[in-house]
């Protein structure tokens, strides 16, 4: 063993390159052109800014009940219309009539948040199983809300649900049905039986090649081919089918990769304590591999998530659309402006939430190594 | 790893109950007959037989690239032999899954790199494959899996995932999760060669007693004071075959071959 020769610390840097100060003179005047689209930059921004809050904020509109109070001040922001029709805006034309049942959807959606906080809680015993029961039971419990009938509930069809919660419906289910699609499509494309893997290719690629809008398009137009004439098939059930198949290629991409990044050891081990291809997959590759696939999974379905607004092909409106609707009423015409940014600002919150959580997903899911 | 009051392994459940067959005579565990390998065109093992009776400790050394971990993979059928007969405990390696399953029951197998699973923490290492391929209820596994710890001496770490554990504590935990199977045979491939200097000898410890209490082993390795106190016979692969197969002494003292001279020269 030789010697280990012990550099000496190095000495702090000077404090001029560090710290804001530093940062600033690195990144924003680190020459004269630079220093010149600062100013500029800086120029624009304060012409800007004050007045974008001055319209949103300040000068606002914020009561009534009618378009006279906005009329009135045309200088700022009509978030009036968006406090009238926000019944529609989240939950879609039924429940904008219905203001007596809104108390379903937001029921629904109650239960689901108190369902996930539990699952999220650490250490809970029987997770597994109590997250199997919400994935199974749940969807029943929201359509009996949501739908109605089932309680004696006045119905809510579905062709009368937009907004917000259709957006939601759309994605998660989506999501939801397209995991285990997914990790089935991802473990036939590995497969050895040549048949297997050729077709999860084929499924993957064609559904890869095909943009969401016409595979919408075509689940509106083709699938009511494939049933005999008379059967009415529902339009959320059309999207979301499209959607499931859709999804389902890229959660199974998502997947392949992660199974891609298990090392051939794990397989070896698990071969040489005798365990069978689906106890291996199940209790030793699909757990590695899953975990590693959670960032491109959700990648996924943040854009899912948005993508929802293309199910205006199909009639259905979906969060900006409704949005887009409200702020095309006779009684709001000319405000669709705070309709999109209203819009705009729920799917960033939802998607920046979702993606928040995957971050912390990937911090309690690493272990060791 | 002093206390010797119990055995590391259930040695007498492998007693063949009923088998009529002279005691004298050791049971035949291991047979290979005539075996040929080839990776595509490269010939990786050539016409190699061997064999090994209950209780009895191999040693394979050779050069990197000789085929020694190849040889040892397929008794556990990691790799597939293309020629000859491989029959481990009576029953022959062929493309039946069902045989596959059965020697893979009970041949335990201890890796180089350990392949202890990340996710899992040590416990549950130990008790998954008893559990889900022996059917064990989950309880006697737990209590199993804690005696084979406490063996390793490890038990200390078994709320732990492997991550957070040194080499040769993952390379003992490594062990206890094979033996949790209670295997007839062992095979070790280079069980120390990643490990660290000073966790090299916990990890053989391990393995003398292991083959002090009879457990049938074969054990690549080239620690050759491993093999001068445990083995039986040690054997010597260069290129695909096996050159020289003697019992220690013979071996290291008086080695017929020229390869093996040259190779015992190098590293001893
Ligand atoms: N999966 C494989 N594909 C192709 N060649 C391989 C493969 N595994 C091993 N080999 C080759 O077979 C020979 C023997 O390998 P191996 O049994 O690992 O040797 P050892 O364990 O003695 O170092 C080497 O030349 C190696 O390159
Ligand atoms: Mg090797």
């Amino acid at each position: 063993m030789t010697e280990h020769h012990q550099p000496l610390p190095d000495l702090p840097p000077p404090i001029t390159s560090t710290g804001v100060i530093g940062w600033m003179r690195q990144h924003l005047f680190s020459s004269p052109l630079n220093i010149f689209l600062t100013l500029l930059s800086l120029y624009v921004l304060s012409i800007i800014v004050p007045n974008i809050i001055n319209w949103a904020f300040i000068d606002a509109n914020w009561t009534g009940t009618d378009r006279t109070v906005c009329d009135a001040n045309p200088n700022g922001a009509c978030w009036t219309f968006i406090n009238v029709r926000l019944n529609q805006i989240l939950f879609g034309l039924y429940y904008g009539q219905h203001a007596d049942q809104i108390w379903r959807p937001i029921t629904a959606f109650i239960i689901l948040a108190g369902l996930v906080g539990l699952l999220l809680l650490p250490r809970l015993r029987f997770k597994a199983w109590l997250g199997a029961g919400v994935l199974l039971l749940y969807p029943f419990v929201a359509f009996a809300l949501i739908h109605g009938e089932w309680l004696g509930l006045p119905v809510a069809n579905s062709s009368q649900w937009g907004g917000l919660m259709l957006t939601f419906i759309l994605a998660s289910v989506g999501i939801v049905a397209a995991l285990p699609l997914g990790i089935l499509l991802a473990l036939g494309r590995r497969s050895e039986m040549p048949l297997v893997r050729a077709f999860s290719v084929t499924y993957i690629e064609f559904w890869r090649g095909t943009p969401l809008i016409t595979v919408l398009f075509m689940a509106s137009v083709m699938l009511p081919l494939f049933f005999p004439s008379g059967v009415e098939f529902d339009k959320v059930m059309r999207a979301v089918i499209g959607i499931t198949l859709f999804q389902s290629a890229y959660t199974a991409e998502a997947i392949r990769g992660g199974l891609q990044a298990i090392p051939r050891g794990q397989y070896e081990a698990a071969d040489a304590l005798g365990l069978g291809y689906w106890k291996k997959t199940i209790f030793i590759i699909l757990p590695q591999a899953l975990k590693i696939s959670i960032p491109g999974i959700v990648n996924s379905f943040i854009e899912l998530f948005k993508d929802t607004s293309l199910v205006s092909i199909i009639g259905l409106l979906d969060l900006l659309n409704m949005a887009q609707t409200a702020s095309r009423s006779i009684e709001w015409k000319g405000y669709d402006v705070e309709a999109y940014i209203f819009a705009a600002m729920l799917f960033w919150i939802f998607c920046y939430g979702i993606s928040r959580y995957s971050q912390h997903l990937e911090k309690t899911l690493h272990r060791g190594h | 790893m002093n206390t010797k009051s119990a055995p590391l392994t259930d040695t007498y459940r492998h007693a063949p109950v009923g088998h009529h067959e002279n005691d004298l005579e050791k049971r035949l565990m291991i047979d290979i007959r005539d075996v040929h390998k080839w990776y595509g065109e490269f010939h990786a093992l050539k016409a190699v037989n061997l064999q090994v009776h209950k209780g009895e400790r191999i040693v394979i050394c050779g050069p990197s690239g000789s085929g020694k971990s190849t040889l040892i993979r397929c008794i556990n059928r990691l790799e597939e032999h293309q020629r000859g007969d491989i029959i481990v405990d009576g029953t022959e390696l062929t493309n039946d899954i069902k045989h596959i399953d059965q020697v893979r029951r009970e041949v335990g197998m201890v890796f180089q790199h350990f392949n202890l699973f990340p996710h899992l923490t040590v416990l549950e290492n130990c008790t998954l494959a008893p559990i889900w391929v022996r059917n064990t209820p989950r309880a006697e596994a737990e209590e199993t899996a804690r005696r084979y710890l406490e063996r390793v001496d490890i038990l200390e770490q078994a709320e732990k995932y492997p991550g957070q554990l040194s080499g040769g504590q993952q390379q003992r935990v490594a062990i206890a999760r094979s033996l949790c199977m209670n295997p007839r045979i062992m095979l070790f491939d280079e069980p120390t060669s990643a490990l660290d200097p000073e966790m090299i000898k916990e990890v053989l410890d391990v393995m003398v007693e292991l083959a002090e209490e009879g457990m049938t082993m074969v054990v690549v390795t080239h620690e050759m004071g491993f093999a001068r106190t445990v083995a039986d016979s040690v054997i010597f692969m260069d290129q695909g075959e096996i050159v020289e197969y003697a019992a220690p002494e013979e071996f290291f003292e008086n080695p017929k071959n020229e390869r093996t001279r040259e190779f015992l020269g190098q590293i001893l």
